[in-house]
């Protein structure tokens, strides 16, 4: 009885897992913030490869008046058959001249470049590989040797924030004890809503959800921004060889939740949002710019359009403040005159009586 | 006249003189000191680093009090140096000691003009003592010497390599006080990565041409500490006020999840280092070093700039006084020119002034006229209407009265035709 009624479209999950291991996924991260926070360590671990095997780091001299620069990493990694493409978006240079005016402002067109691009691709004609460079997330590194967000920072997320999914991290956290860590985290959270920065919200679960994934959610969206160590090397701590910093007063690991929240980052990241990172990015961001571009483009058009009627009108640009005034005298002028016209014509007429 | 003297002098055979008997005068080095402290110490520190990076804390630490400090904001303008003066005592020995902070350093987005602020306030500190000095009726052993002694650069624990603007400044610094690069927040370098980042930045200090202050290595004393201290520059410190438990004892610490960190404990960081170099060794050093280099340097600089010489072109030693006196007068006439000139653009100005109104009195007097000459004209026109008017109404009231007078002998006829 229940096979008559079993329509089968209940595999459809096990179709969608099907398909998508055999396209494979992909994946793009930018991650920017000064030099010497720790963001190549912090990529390394969290995709245990080594990504920055001979990269020059520049001398002090020779970044007074560098620019910044974007270089782009790709990688295919697998596991366990499915196969990844990841492409880690480098920024050096960032925040590191001695006059740093407008210097997000090369990540900016980046990002607008790659949305241009998918644009132009998805409106041609052949539309069979389109390859999707877009940017799905920017990790943006706060240093912890201050009091919370600085000028550059908050400048920096609000130039990015209608573009890209910002999600700020504390980096060497364990530079902070648990007590300051808290503080900063407050800080942080209150400069972030004190100046409108729009940062990367977990989605709420499903109110179908147990109980415990709830509470895990609740943890997760309590401990932002993420404070986060990263390391090349492996220590032995506890009896077991693990990702850590060896200090002389104690053993720092790196996927310790109590150490700091490396795990709680590499979860939401890899494990269970990298599709709605995707699907921001996707949804809103590049809706947002392609709306913007078409709608810049048809006022163009309407703008030429006007200009090759035959009816003469008025320019579009707004006349400055003194023709304006000039306008106003002379049509006040005219009133005056008309009026007095008027009168002398009454006059005149009653006069004839 | 104290030149020759001092000549002859040297000139002279210097004899040495065994004593018969103990006269005393090596109690010497023992009154200078009673002098000292009853004088009191005075020592400026001035703290350079980027907000949050601890020079509060490693001020408490290092001097083992709580200063008045509030937390400075990222949001400052600009960069300005705040200087606090404290009365502290050890012993019988008295310090006033002035603690200059750097309130908003590496905060703006544009920093070119960062290290502007702290040279001003260095050269003004200078220019200060200079006046005194020069001053005809001065004390300056009751002047409050504020001159810097000592500059902590907090360069910030990257592990790479020093900043660019750490590089900028300290350039512009090096000439005028005594450097001292230390590492802030060193707990968060491990030890391979500070040996590292130690050579790192000793050497693009060196290659920049950047001078720090050596530890002084010519007296016997302390030469071998002193040369020992110099090859861990710079230091690796971390403060902390609070105290945590370690064994038995209460140590100044900051207690990590992963394990306490020891101020004091000279396998975890340099603070004892700095501590033992900056305060308890070569303080005094460092305040001879500030007298007889670097302000002798901005002494001579600032005196050049105003023309001295200390020889004319004839090599014969020029006084100060009379120097001094040559170019009084020349900027006092200078001053005078200056005067009259001014005065004569005035009464320029004056004359034009005058000219100008006198002009425009005589066109309103002539528009005046014309229009008094358009009223009178008008006002014959209107005249001339209103009599023609009057004569119309005149003509006008005539008809009327025919017209009635008419009218009124027509009725009668119309009334006898109408009752007919």
């Amino acid at each position: 009885q229940s096979d008559k009624e079993y329509v089968g479209f209940a595999t459809l999950p096990n179709q969608v897992h099907r398909k998508s291991v055999k396209k494979g996924f992909d994946f793009t991260l930018l991650v920017a913030g000064e030099s010497g926070l720790g963001k190549s360590t912090l990529v390394n671990s969290l995709f245990l490869t080594d990504l920055h095997k001979d990269r020059k780091l520049l001398n002090a001299e020779e970044r007074i008046n560098q620019t910044v620069e974007i270089t782009k990493h790709t990688v295919d990694i697998e596991e366990k058959g499915v196969k990844l493409k990841l492409t880690i978006v480098d920024t050096p240079g960032f925040g590191d001249a001695v006059n740093n005016t407008e210097c997000w402002k090369p990540i900016t067109d980046y990002i607008d470049q790659q949305f241009e691009q998918y644009f132009r691709d998805e409106s041609g004609l052949n539309r069979k590989n389109i390859q999707d460079n877009r940017v799905h997330c920017c990790l943006y590194f706060i240093p912890p040797f201050g009091h919370g967000l600085r000028p550059v920072d908050v400048q920096f997320m609000k130039a990015l924030m209608e573009k890209v999914n910002v999600v700020p991290l504390i980096s060497k956290a364990d530079c902070l004890t648990p007590g300051e860590m808290k503080k900063m985290k407050d800080r942080v959270r209150e400069e972030t809503d004190k100046y409108g920065l729009k940062v990367y919200q977990f989605p709420d679960c499903d109110s179908d959800e147990d109980e415990e994934f709830k509470q895990q959610d609740r943890e997760l969206k309590e401990s932002t921004p993420f404070a986060v160590i990263g390391s090349n090397t492996v220590v032995e701590a506890r009896g077991q060889r693990v990702r850590g910093r060896l200090y002389p007063w104690g053993i720092v690991e790196v996927e310790n939740p109590s150490h700091c929240d490396f795990v709680k980052l590499r979860n939401m990241l890899i494990r269970t949002h990298m599709h709605d990172l995707k699907d921001i990015t996707c949804d809103v961001h590049y809706e947002n710019y392609r709306a913007q571009c078409i709608q810049q483009m048809t006022s163009k058009l309407t703008q030429d359009n006007r200009v090759e009627s035959p009816i003469p009108i008025l320019p579009l640009s707004t006349p400055d403040v003194e023709t304006e005034k000039l306008i106003k005298m002379k049509d006040e002028e005219l009133r005056r005159m008309q009026e007095m016209l008027q009168k002398m014509q009454q006059q005149m007429h009653e006069q004839d009586l | 006249m104290a030149a020759t003297d001092v000549d002859v002098f040297s000139n002279e055979e210097k004899r040495s003189l065994s004593l018969g008997g103990h006269v005393g005068f090596d109690s010497l080095p023992h009154q200078l000191v009673s002098k000292s402290v009853t004088q009191g110490f005075c020592f400026n520190i001035l703290c350079v680093g980027e907000t949050g990076i601890g020079k509060s804390t490693l001020m408490n630490t290092l001097f083992n009090t709580m200063f008045e400090n509030e937390e400075a904001s990222h949001y400052q303008n600009g960069v300005y140096l705040r200087p606090r003066t404290y009365d502290l005592q050890e012993s019988n020995v008295h310090l006033k000691l002035t603690i200059v902070d750097t309130v908003g350093f590496g905060d703006q987005i544009n920093k070119e003009d960062s290290y502007r602020p702290i040279v001003d306030y260095i050269d003004t500190q200078f220019e200060n003592y200079l006046q005194e000095e020069l001053k005809i009726k001065r004390s300056l052993f009751n002047y409050h010497d504020t001159r810097i002694h000592i500059c902590l650069y907090f360069i910030s624990p990257t592990g790479h390599s020093l900043k660019s603007l750490d590089l900028v400044t300290m350039k512009k610094l090096d000439s005028k006080v005594n450097i001292i690069p230390i590492i802030a927040k060193a707990d968060t370098i491990s030890k391979s990565e500070l040996h590292k980042f130690k050579i790192k930045i000793m050497s693009e200090l060196v290659s920049n041409g950047v001078q720090i202050y050596q530890f002084p290595t010519d007296d016997e004393a302390v030469t071998e500490i002193n040369s020992s201290m110099n090859a861990h520059l710079p230091f690796a410190v971390v403060g902390s006020i609070e105290e945590v438990k370690v064994g038995n004892k209460m140590v100044r610490a900051r207690q990590y999840p992963w394990g306490v960190v020891q101020v004091e404990n000279e396998s975890h960081c340099d603070f004892v280092k700095l501590r033992e170099m900056l305060i308890r060794v070569n303080m005094e050093d460092l305040r001879e070093q500030t007298h007889a280099r670097h302000y002798e340097l901005y002494r001579r600089c600032k005196l050049e700039e105003m023309g001295f010489k200390d020889t004319d072109p004839d090599s014969q030693p020029f006084s100060l006084q009379e120097t001094y006196e040559a170019k009084r007068k020349e900027f006092l006439s200078d001053l005078q020119r200056k005067e009259e000139e001014m005065r004569q653009m005035f009464v320029n100005k004056v004359k034009e002034t005058e000219a100008e109104l006198k002009e425009k009195e005589r066109e309103l007097h002539d528009k005046f006229e014309q229009l008094k000459r358009m009223h009178q004209e008008e006002k014959r026109k209107v005249e001339e209407k209103r009599r023609d008017l009057e004569e119309e109404m005149n003509a006008f009231n005539r008809r009327k009265v025919a017209a009635e007078t008419l009218s009124l002998s027509q009725p009668l006829k119309k009334d006898k035709d109408k009752k007919n």
